[in-house]
């Protein structure tokens, strides 16, 4: 049997962040990096761009061989995480392996969980989470014409600008009123519905599946959409089956605190599957963003090493970039994605025509949320003046007129 | 990976010119009123003042974590983070790792931006007037002169925090195998350079000469090595008190006759190894255990010999002071005076504050260094009797003398007109020094 100082099972951004953190003060211990995937680690985030092209998968690589030789890291691949025995300190994979640690680490991402239509069981679909899924419909791709794509977030968008780009007529269903609900409010919504229309994509808001058929899908309407390739984008969740039995606490994720330990002493998790405090709201909730998986990441890695310079999480804020059709959205923090909360200010410019918007919302003087589409902004630099509820009165009025000339001032000025 | 080079920027001085930006745009797109396409960003502050948006080059950097497609490296061997143009998505979310503004989205360029140095030679450096951008390559020094070795033993006995052992091994570092080293009683043997418990403190051949013959032994030693035809260095490794007390005649003496040998002094005004005694290079004022603080006595009464100043009057081949401080002047220094010692006398000096006998904290070594030349407590320059005396750090806008004062324990009981006293004291040897440069 193998054993490990450190095992970490997971090697997307949480994991190598953790690697990267043991590392720098534990340069010798046997750490063993565990994928379930056989490819090298990749991020998801670059899965639409394999899709379109612009990326080539096997130009993906977060980390080489080489690297993992150099830094003394066992990677392992084709890895299924099966079950755990933390007390005995054992994790189980598939085709009976099994790794003894001293600290283990779990950043196993979320799967793509799949609405409960009737007859989704008879079609064939798609989903866009793996290497080997990008790699798949890409393929289908090349034999399709009509293209239906079930939810629009990130994923849903992305993918089906590739289709559109790619030639095919593409629609999407989406239950909510609009794009990417929860990072921008309708009006910005407006501004990529625009180019996604332009560019010949039929929205069809407010309405779900009702049921599919090979070739067919009805909406809860009545209508029929015909399709020859089926993208399912309604949202990701952590798969944790393999955490029956082990005694570890979930939720919607695995419960963490702002140290990214799980109720057990030798178990850390981070990333999608781990479900974390928020900086903007009370309670916890699963982040599923990467900058956050990266944080939580780096963070737990630092806890496994007992590295002193570890900082506690101080929560996940909401933050996403997009771009469309040679276009830029961005949206950091809170407050920015529906009506205006009761003690907020906000200011708002939108400009239909030269296609820009902007809303900043403020409390107390403070920054609560950005969103801007086609309209320059610094998003790390408003990340940290959320983070830091960084007094803004002094500069308000500037601030507010050219949010991304103050905030470098603010920025310069802090770091010193 | 080793140390990096790095820019700097220093907002206390920035005129907020905008030379530094046209210069961007200009290396970055051809164009310099393109100042979207400059890297760094100069913003205005309110009340004349500014402050930039300039990559750091983090170590760790959170845009290469956040970077899903492996289009952003740190370069570990020159600390840039690289940026490939063929990797890139476009989907900035290094924007979101950075704080500072410094990889950023312009629509007009079409893809993320970021300082890549210029390659090592960064073009907003050389156009700033106001020296408020720099681009500090002392990193390469250490990582040059780390990979030789290290030719004293390891775990020699210096106080914590003494600048003379680590400007000891870097001198040994640089000169090589190839010496003979004298080290005549005072803290540098004390620390067991020439050896403790029947060991050997250095890798080299090291003898312990009488505080008074130092420079004599080492001439004879020269002179014997050349008549038998070989080339080998002859360096002293002498402290103030060996240099310019008891030692100075024989000193003087090698100095006058041209002797072919590199006299270092390190300079921690006295005695401090044998009690913190006073000698003739302890500075006015200073409290030693021989000049107290008391109901007469103030400390020191009367002010230091200048030693360097004196060997510049021996018309020596070769005269300069240094710090630990400056690395880069003291290797360009060292280069010099050794190569000057081949032919004549060269003499380096070196200040070298002392915590255990100067009373500031260990760790506070390397400020205080700072502090003596910033405010022209002391003065760094070089002398060949071809070229005269050059300053090679700038005297004209000196930090408070209080300002350093105030950072060390023997000073702590100065009256305003001792303080007055010192003041003229530096003002005038300034003057005086001035007036040997051609």
């Amino acid at each position: 049997m193998q054993s490990c100082t450190y095992l970490i099972v997971g090697a997307s951004h949480a994991g190598l962040a953790a690697a990267d953190a043991i590392r720098m003060i534990d340069p010798a211990s046997p750490l063993i990096l565990a994928s379930r995937d056989s490819h090298l680690p990749y991020s998801p985030t670059i899965l639409p761009y394999v899709v379109s092209g612009r990326s080539k998968a096997e130009r993906t690589a977060l980390r080489s061989e080489a690297f993992f030789k150099e830094k003394s890291i066992t990677f392992l691949r084709q890895a299924q995480l099966q079950s755990i025995n933390a007390e005995k300190g054992l994790a189980h994979f598939d085709q009976g392996t099994s790794i003894r640690f001293d600290k283990l680490l779990l950043a196993t991402g979320a799967a793509p969980s799949l609405p409960a239509i009737p007859g989704l069981g008879d079609v064939a679909f798609h989903v866009l989470r793996t290497m080997d899924d990008a790699l798949g419909l890409k393929t289908a791709m090349k034999g399709a014409r009509r293209a239906l794509v079930l939810g629009a977030g990130l994923i849903g968008t992305h993918a089906a600008e590739n289709m559109a780009e790619a030639g095919m007529t593409v629609s999407i269903v989406e239950p909510q009123m609009q794009l990417l609900p929860g990072y921008f409010d309708s009006q910005a919504s407006s501004l990529i519905e625009k180019a996604f229309e332009g560019h010949g994509i039929d929205l069809k808001f407010g309405r779900s599946v009702a049921s599919l058929k090979p070739g067919v899908a009805v909406l809860d309407d009545g209508q029929d959409v015909p399709f020859d390739l089926l993208l399912i984008a309604t949202g990701v969740r952590p798969a944790l089956s393999y955490l029956d039995g082990s005694g570890i606490r979930i939720d919607r994720g695995i419960l963490v605190d702002e140290r990214q330990r799980t109720n057990l002493p030798a178990v850390w998790a981070a990333g999608d599957c781990a479900q974390v405090r928020l900086f903007q709201s009370e309670g916890t909730g699963v982040a599923g963003i990467l900058p956050m998986a990266v944080e939580q990441g780096r963070i737990a890695g630092q806890g496994m090493v007992d590295d002193e310079g570890q900082k506690p999480f101080p929560g996940a804020v909401s933050l996403n970039t997009y771009s469309f059709f040679g276009q830029q959205a961005i949206s950091v923090g809170a407050g920015i994605s529906g009506a205006d909360s009761p003690g907020t200010e906000t200011v708002l410019r939108f400009d239909e025509g030269a296609k820009t918007y902007l809303r900043l919302v403020l409390k107390e003087d403070r920054l609560v949320g950005a969103a801007s589409v086609n309209h320059p902004l610094d998003p790390g630099i408003l990340w940290q003046l959320i983070l830091r509820q960084t007094d803004l009165s002094d500069v308000k009025e500037r601030f507010l007129a050219d949010p991304k000339t103050t905030g470098r001032l603010l920025m310069s000025r802090l770091w010193r | 990976m080793g140390a990096f080079n790095s820019l700097t920027y220093n907002a206390t001085i920035c005129l907020g010119c905008g030379e530094c930006m046209m210069a961007c745009a200009k290396a970055k797109s051809g164009d310099a009123d393109r100042f979207d396409q400059s890297r760094i960003k100069i913003v205005p502050a309110g009340d004349n003042k500014f402050e930039a948006a300039l990559c750091r080059q983090c170590g760790d950097a959170k845009c290469v974590m956040n970077c899903p497609a492996g289009a952003l490296t740190k370069n570990a061997a020159s600390g840039v983070v690289d940026w490939n143009a063929d990797l890139c998505v476009s989907c900035l979310l290094c924007t979101v790792g950075c704080a500072y503004g410094s990889i950023t989205f312009e629509s007009s360029v079409g893809h993320v931006a970021k300082c890549d140095t210029c390659g090592g030679d960064p073009a907003c450096v050389k156009v700033c007037k106001s020296g408020a951008l720099g681009y500090v390559t002392t990193a390469s020094i250490y990582n040059d002169y780390g990979k030789q070795e290290d030719l004293f033993a390891p775990g020699l006995a210096a106080c914590q925090g003494c600048n003379s052992e680590l400007m000891i091994r870097h001198v040994l570092r640089r000169v090589g195998r190839n010496v003979v080293v004298a080290a005549p009683p005072g803290c540098i043997p004390g620390m067991g350079t020439v050896g403790y418990n029947g060991k050997a403190g250095a890798k080299v051949p090291i003898f312990h000469p009488l505080l008074t013959n130092t420079a004599s032994m080492l001439a004879g030693l020269k002179r014997t090595y050349e008549r038998q035809g070989r080339d080998v260095t002859a360096l002293a490794l002498a402290g103030d008190g060996g240099a310019s007390d008891v030692g100075f005649q024989s000193l003087s003496g090698a100095a006058e006759r041209g002797e072919h040998i590199l006299f270092l002094c390190f300079d921690n005004e006295g005695y401090m190894n044998t009690g913190m005694q006073a000698s003739s290079a302890t500075s006015f004022g200073s409290w030693t255990s021989t000049t107290p603080v008391g109901d007469k006595l103030q400390g020191k009464r009367t002010d230091a010999k200048n030693l360097p100043m004196v060997m510049m009057m021996h018309n020596a081949a070769y005269v300069a002071t240094a710090s630990s401080v400056f690395m880069e002047d003291f290797y360009r220094k060292l280069d010099k005076a050794l190569a000057a010692s081949k032919q004549g006398f060269a003499y380096l000096h070196l200040y070298a504050p002392c915590p255990s006998g100067w009373r500031f904290p260990a760790s506070l070594t390397i400020d205080v260094c700072r502090l003596m030349v910033e405010s022209n407590f002391v003065t760094l320059w070089e002398y060949t009797p071809e070229t005269g005396l050059v300053f090679t750090r700038p005297t004209d806008k000196p930090k408070p003398l209080e300002s350093y004062l105030k950072a060390i324990g023997k000073y702590r009981h100065l009256a305003q007109e001792q303080v007055d006293r010192i003041k003229k004291l530096l003002e005038d040897r300034l003057a005086m020094l001035k007036r040997f440069v051609r």
